[in-house]
């Protein structure tokens, strides 16, 4: 009887298990192995070239512009996105007629990445663009700036665009988490005579905290990506010269347009690990942090 | 959520897989070099065949099917089948050949022909320094399809055949030919008394008068700053000259200082310093540039010779889009083109039947075929005289004139198919260049550097000219 039970299990594990190693571990497999090899991505031979190209991108010029611009995308998207969720969230349960609103910030989550960057990229249009068209209205001529063009403008007016894109969602999780949140907690704050803001910073805040700490991992994996809107939205894309360039681009054009498919997934790799520090160090500053 | 769990089975994952490295590693790179068509099927040459085709072996045909559709293709290949009824033919029409053939070439099992053409086509380069493509110049010497007496390099236009060629070998034959210069509306030109500038001083003399009338000077597709780096690098070339054009691709030492280059990129900095190119250009995508020059709200546009096609839509009537030599002269006279053949059409070393794939291109490059294409596309194809006798429409009408009148000053530089990085790195300096955040000098030493980097990067195959 115990025999045909593992008998069993193993019948019913072994086809799921074979799928996770052929498309799952084989490919992260490979993707190390070609990260130490020369590989052209179009021929059948590869040779080992040690960490030749990991030492390469070291001295890559754009690839530390890349490097820099994910860097700063991961302090500011993050944060900025989880102030206005919580901001919106906290407002939505503390205001009536509200639900129309978390609908509405929920719609970009159901727009397609590639469809809110051309959208966006109209909005940023220098000459009929709708932001420069607004300020010109309210006339405000002298503010309306070539967004995309400038080099000091482009990477924020891209974040601008992620944190619009993932607000919504957070918005969302953080409604449920606050609305899960006792009520009797408020009632005694108001209370203690406790205002808006030190209720939420002495209620809210704390008991919403593992949500938000969750929402810090998934938005900095978004912010070590932003291809998408970058490859769109930008001029050349990734710039103008290098200022919007992130290292999924340069990932992607190392590969497909130079044809130097070992030093992307280098790149790859490299991108890999710092995903891995991010959510480990996120997910340890979270646990340091909770109550004894 | 448990963060320890979480962290711990991401770990683990990390572990397994780099345990696993050497049980799965190597995969993709498993299967050998390309073999080349050793075993390949070949009958006997004759004056009928002369590239020993076997009248029985199949045939496979990989096409970019895009704004030039896949019929002239599919036309060339029911040529064939008359001339090899018993050769079974494979047709693909495929967007995204790059996605579709990478594969196919690291298993080793390619097509007969691939035209590697479109967004995602693969680095011929890289093709080239994978060994995976077959030297033509058996294709290049054969009889001419349709026209006695010639061979088939004959009835090429300038540069086609040295577009194809890498390290000395011909490995690709280019099926469009393309022209770029500064566009307007001979209209709008006729309306306001203005009359083509033939120098860059009458260039600079005429922006002022047309920014007088209200309209900008210039435009140009901001967003992809290739599109300005044409017209500079053309005028380039015309002041200092093919050996210019060959320090540039050569990567020879101190080659982006030439005078020529220096010269060209004043002028154009000097252009937009003078306010003479359209506010906002800079950020436009080449559909909303070459609108709002549709649109008369630009004089000029740089572009190559397939905008008339591409604007067909949204080109109001009348506004006759016609092509001008960029006005500048020196080494090479005021008519030379920059021009270049696209729509690269290869034949994979470790394809099945090579031959076939040669006779094939060998009746896609007869002017007959040429000649179609053109009269369905607009388009300039790469086989001289195809155009002759068609009525054409403003733009290429003017693109073949403006073909005749360069003769064989017809140059290109090559860099941008040998080493796109420095292509990139190029597009990058002009772009801050046109908007006056780099100086002429900063402009030379950036691209130098990039040059100088890639001319000592011991990975990276290099070719002269």
């Amino acid at each position: 009887m115990r025999h045909g039970r593992w008998r069993f299990l193993l019948a019913a594990l072994g086809p799921a298990l074979a799928l996770h190693v052929v498309f799952v571990l084989s490919p992260y497999a490979q993707a190390f192995y070609l990260s130490l090899t020369d590989w052209t991505g179009v021929a059948g031979a590869a040779h080992y070239v040690g960490v030749d190209n990991f030492v390469r991108l070291g001295g890559d010029g754009l690839f530390l512009d890349a490097v820099r611009n994910n860097a700063v995308m991961l302090l500011v998207v993050p944060a900025a996105t989880i102030a206005v969720g919580l901001f919106l969230a906290n407002m939505l349960s503390t205001r009536k007629g509200s639900t129309a609103y978390q609908i509405v910030y929920f719609f970009p989550q159901m727009l397609s990445l590639v469809i809110i960057a051309v959208l966006w990229g109209f909005v940023y249009n220098p000459n009929t663009g709708l932001l420069n068209s607004g300020l010109r209205a309210l006339g405000l001529s002298s503010v309306a700036r070539s967004w995309l063009a400038e080099p000091s403008l482009a990477l924020p007016a891209v974040m601008a665009v992620i944190v619009w894109s993932s607000v919504g969602f957070y918005v969302v999780l953080f409604r449920a988490a606050i609305d899960g949140i006792p009520r009797e907690l408020f009632e005694a704050a108001r209370l203690d005579g406790a205002g808006e803001w030190a209720t939420f910073r002495g209620v809210t805040l704390p008991l919403v905290r593992e949500s938000v700490q969750v929402a810090f991992v998934y938005l900095g994996i978004v912010a070590l990506d932003g291809f998408v809107l970058v490859q769109v939205m930008t001029v050349g894309p990734g710039g103008p010269d290098g200022a919007t360039e992130v290292v999924g681009l340069s990932l992607y054009r190392t590969a497909f347009t130079y044809g130097k498919f070992g030093y992307a997934t280098a790149m790859g790799v490299a991108l890999f690990f710092a995903a891995l520090t991010f959510a480990v160090l996120a997910l340890r500053w979270g646990r340091d942090r909770e109550p004894a | 959520m448990n963060p320890s769990i979480r962290r711990r089975s991401i770990l683990t994952t990390a572990g397994t897989a780099a345990l696993t490295i050497p049980l799965l590693g190597g995969c993709v790179t498993s299967s050998g070099p390309p073999s080349s068509g050793g075993d390949a099927p070949s009958g006997a040459k004759s004056a009928d065949n002369p590239l020993g085709v076997k009248a029985d072996a199949p045939l496979e045909v990989v096409v970019f099917k895009g704004g030039y559709g896949d019929e002239y293709a599919i036309a060339a290949e029911s040529t064939y089948q008359q001339r090899y009824p018993a050769a079974e033919i494979d047709h693909k029409g495929l967007q995204k050949v790059g996605e579709a053939m990478q594969p196919r070439f690291v298993a080793g099992d390619p097509p007969d022909v691939v035209d590697n053409t479109g967004a995602g086509r693969l680095d011929i380069a890289t093709l080239v320094a994978a060994k995976q493509l077959t030297d033509l110049s058996e294709l290049l010497d054969a009889p001419a399809f349709d026209q006695s007496g010639k061979s088939v390099r004959d009835t090429l236009l300038p540069g086609v055949v040295a577009d194809g060629t890498f390290g000395g070998s011909t490995v690709a034959l280019n099926f469009t030919y393309t022209v770029w210069g500064l566009w307007y509306s001979k209209a709008l030109f006729a309306e306001r008394g203005w009359t083509y500038p033939s120098s860059w001083a009458e260039m600079i003399t005429l922006c002022a008068e047309i920014r007088k009338s209200g309209v900008a000077p210039w435009t140009y597709q901001g967003k992809y700053p290739e599109y300005i780096n044409d017209p500079l690098l053309t005028m380039a070339a015309k002041i200092g000259g093919l050996d210019l054009v060959k320090a540039v691709d050569n990567l020879a030492p101190d080659a982006w200082k030439q005078p020529g280059l220096t010269e060209a990129a004043t002028a154009f900095a000097e252009l937009a310093g003078k306010g003479y190119v359209m506010s906002g250009s800079e950020a436009l995508s080449h559909t909303e540039a070459q609108a709002a020059w549709c649109q008369r709200k630009a004089a000029f546009i740089p572009c190559g010779s397939w905008l008339e096609a591409e604007q067909k839509s949204v080109t109001p009537a009348g506004f006759d889009m016609v092509m001008g030599v960029v006005p500048a002269s020196g080494a090479l006279p005021a008519t030379a083109v920059q021009a270049a053949s696209s729509e690269s059409f290869l034949v994979p070393s470790a394809a099945q039947n090579p031959a076939g794939g040669m006779e094939y291109l060998r009746i896609l490059f007869s002017r007959g075929s040429a000649a179609s294409f053109a009269a369905a596309n607009s388009t300039l194809p790469a086989v001289a005289g195809a155009t002759d006798g068609l009525t054409l429409s403003s733009g290429l009408g003017s693109v073949r004139d403006a073909v005749q009148a360069a003769g064989g000053d017809a140059f290109n530089y090559r860099f941008r198919t040998w080493y796109a990085p420095l292509a990139k790195a190029v597009d990058d300096a002009t772009g801050e260049l046109v908007n006056r955040r780099i100086s002429v000098a900063d402009w030379s030493t950036r691209i130098q550097k990039a040059s100088d980097s890639l001319a000592k990067d011991s990975t990276v195959v290099k070719y002269t000219r």
